[in-house]
């Protein structure tokens, strides 16, 4: 469903990698792994359509992926650097804004990621663990064919992990597609691993 | 549109949120133009000759002020890409970051246009056209600031950036709006300028998003 034909990235003149390719069908999943500044979250922004390719063709169903951006954006979810949160908003709030851009459900989505607890806090108050499974909740609501996933396990514990690996399973079960960027192991049997 | 609304209304909770950043801007807003009066002594005639012009460039200083966070903030803390990929188009997602930049900072300035006019004793007839002038100048520098700010995002000292590029284009709203206010203090018709200053906005509100829009896209 999603293919990479000969994807080449150049930030600031310089090439990070350049003729990648690989391609995913549902319920698959790819790991990128390799040293600090490989292009792996370049990769990810990439395929999000937030950097500029600078050749190659993303394809999705054989059809150019970043030519109506928008739409792309419609199908997938990213989970970057940041938490994306509002240190003035509660966690539910946060969370809650999220849920009118894409769909679904708020309280599950907190209850998936074990935060029903610490809904009613200012996301300035939570730690950086806690922050980061806030992020992740915006998997648990409506779904979305594609995730990208950048180092998604930093700062968690271990049953946070877990939690997250049961989102994941549940994903790739229904068909979803996986794209995770890591130096710690992931809980994603059978990932393809692609070494940048 | 939900999600335009959200975005729209996510800004508008986090400036109730931050008030003091509202107040600031009011606050600098009322302190520039209680300088004139120190800075030109017991002159009334001479103040009020200088007040629509005075009035317009201290709010539109003012109104520069939260700029630079209009889409900073959202930068640094990944809220941005996270908008960029909601669904909704570059332009659509300036857009509301204009209108929430004129709601939050420039109808307070309105609140306190009456306070910074008769320090600078404009006549009490022209305050409700130094409003209305100062309330469409105001929305011309939110358009202008949001596209500003795209432009600006992730350069090395961009606040200091922001201004320079945002002012000159502003130069035509202090005209038209200054204008305005002379006519009411000197017993005239305000209209015409009025409708100047209108247009300028109605000018903007598609271009300057889409401006801001493209230059998200290029980030």
């Amino acid at each position: 469903m999603l293919e990479a034909r000969d994807l080449a990235c150049r930030r600031a003149e310089r090439v990070v990698f350049a003729g990648l390719s690989f391609s995913l069908a549902a319920g698959d999943a790819l790991l990128l792994t390799g040293a600090n500044g490989a292009g792996k979250s370049s990769l990810l922004r990439l395929l999000a359509g937030l950097l500029p390719r600078a050749d190659g063709a993303l394809l999705w169903g054989g059809e150019d992926a970043l030519a109506d951006r928008v739409l792309h954006a419609r199908r997938l979810r990213y989970v970057g650097h940041g938490d994306a949160l509002k240190p003035a908003l509660t966690a539910r709030e946060n969370l809650a804004f999220f849920a009118r851009l894409h769909g679904g459900a708020v309280e599950p989505a907190l209850a998936a990621l074990g935060l029903s607890a610490l809904a009613e806090l200012p996301a300035r108050v939570l730690s950086a663990g806690q922050k980061r499974r806030l992020g992740l909740a915006r998997l648990a609501l409506a779904p979305a064919p594609l995730w990208l996933l950048d180092e998604p396990t930093t700062g968690l514990d271990a049953s946070s992990v877990e939690r997250l690996g049961a989102l994941l399973a549940r994903h790739r079960a229904a068909g979803g597609m996986v794209v995770a960027a890591t130096h710690l192991p992931l809980p994603l049997p059978d990932a393809a691993e692609l070494r940048l | 549109m939900t999600g335009w609304l959200a975005l729209l209304a996510r800004e508008l909770r986090l400036a109730l949120r931050h008030p003091a950043d509202t107040l600031a801007a009011v606050l600098f807003f009322v302190l520039v133009a209680a300088l004139f009066p120190f800075g030109i002594g017991p002159a009334p005639e001479a103040l009020a000759r200088l007040a629509p012009g005075a009035l317009l460039a201290a709010a539109l200083l003012a109104a520069l002020l939260p700029l630079d966070r209009l889409l900073g903030a959202d930068a640094e803390d990944g809220s941005l890409d996270q908008l960029l990929l909601s669904g909704l188009g570059p332009a659509a997602i300036a857009a509301a970051k204009a209108l929430a930049h004129w709601i939050t900072t420039g109808l307070p300035l309105l609140a306190a246009t009456p306070v910074a006019a008769a320090m600078l004793n404009l006549p009490v007839e022209a305050w409700g056209t130094a409003m209305a002038a100062l309330g469409l100048a105001a929305a011309f520098l939110s358009l202008l600031g949001t596209a500003g700010a795209a432009l600006t995002l992730g350069a090395r000292r961009g606040g200091v950036l922001l201004p320079l590029i945002v002012l000159p284009l502003a130069i035509p709203s202090v005209i038209f709006g200054a204008a305005a206010i002379e006519a009411a203090a000197a017993g005239g018709t305000a209209r015409p300028y009025l409708l100047l200053l209108a247009a300028l906005v109605a000018a903007a509100t598609p271009l300057a998003p889409l401006a801001a829009g493209a230059a998200l896209r290029g980030e």
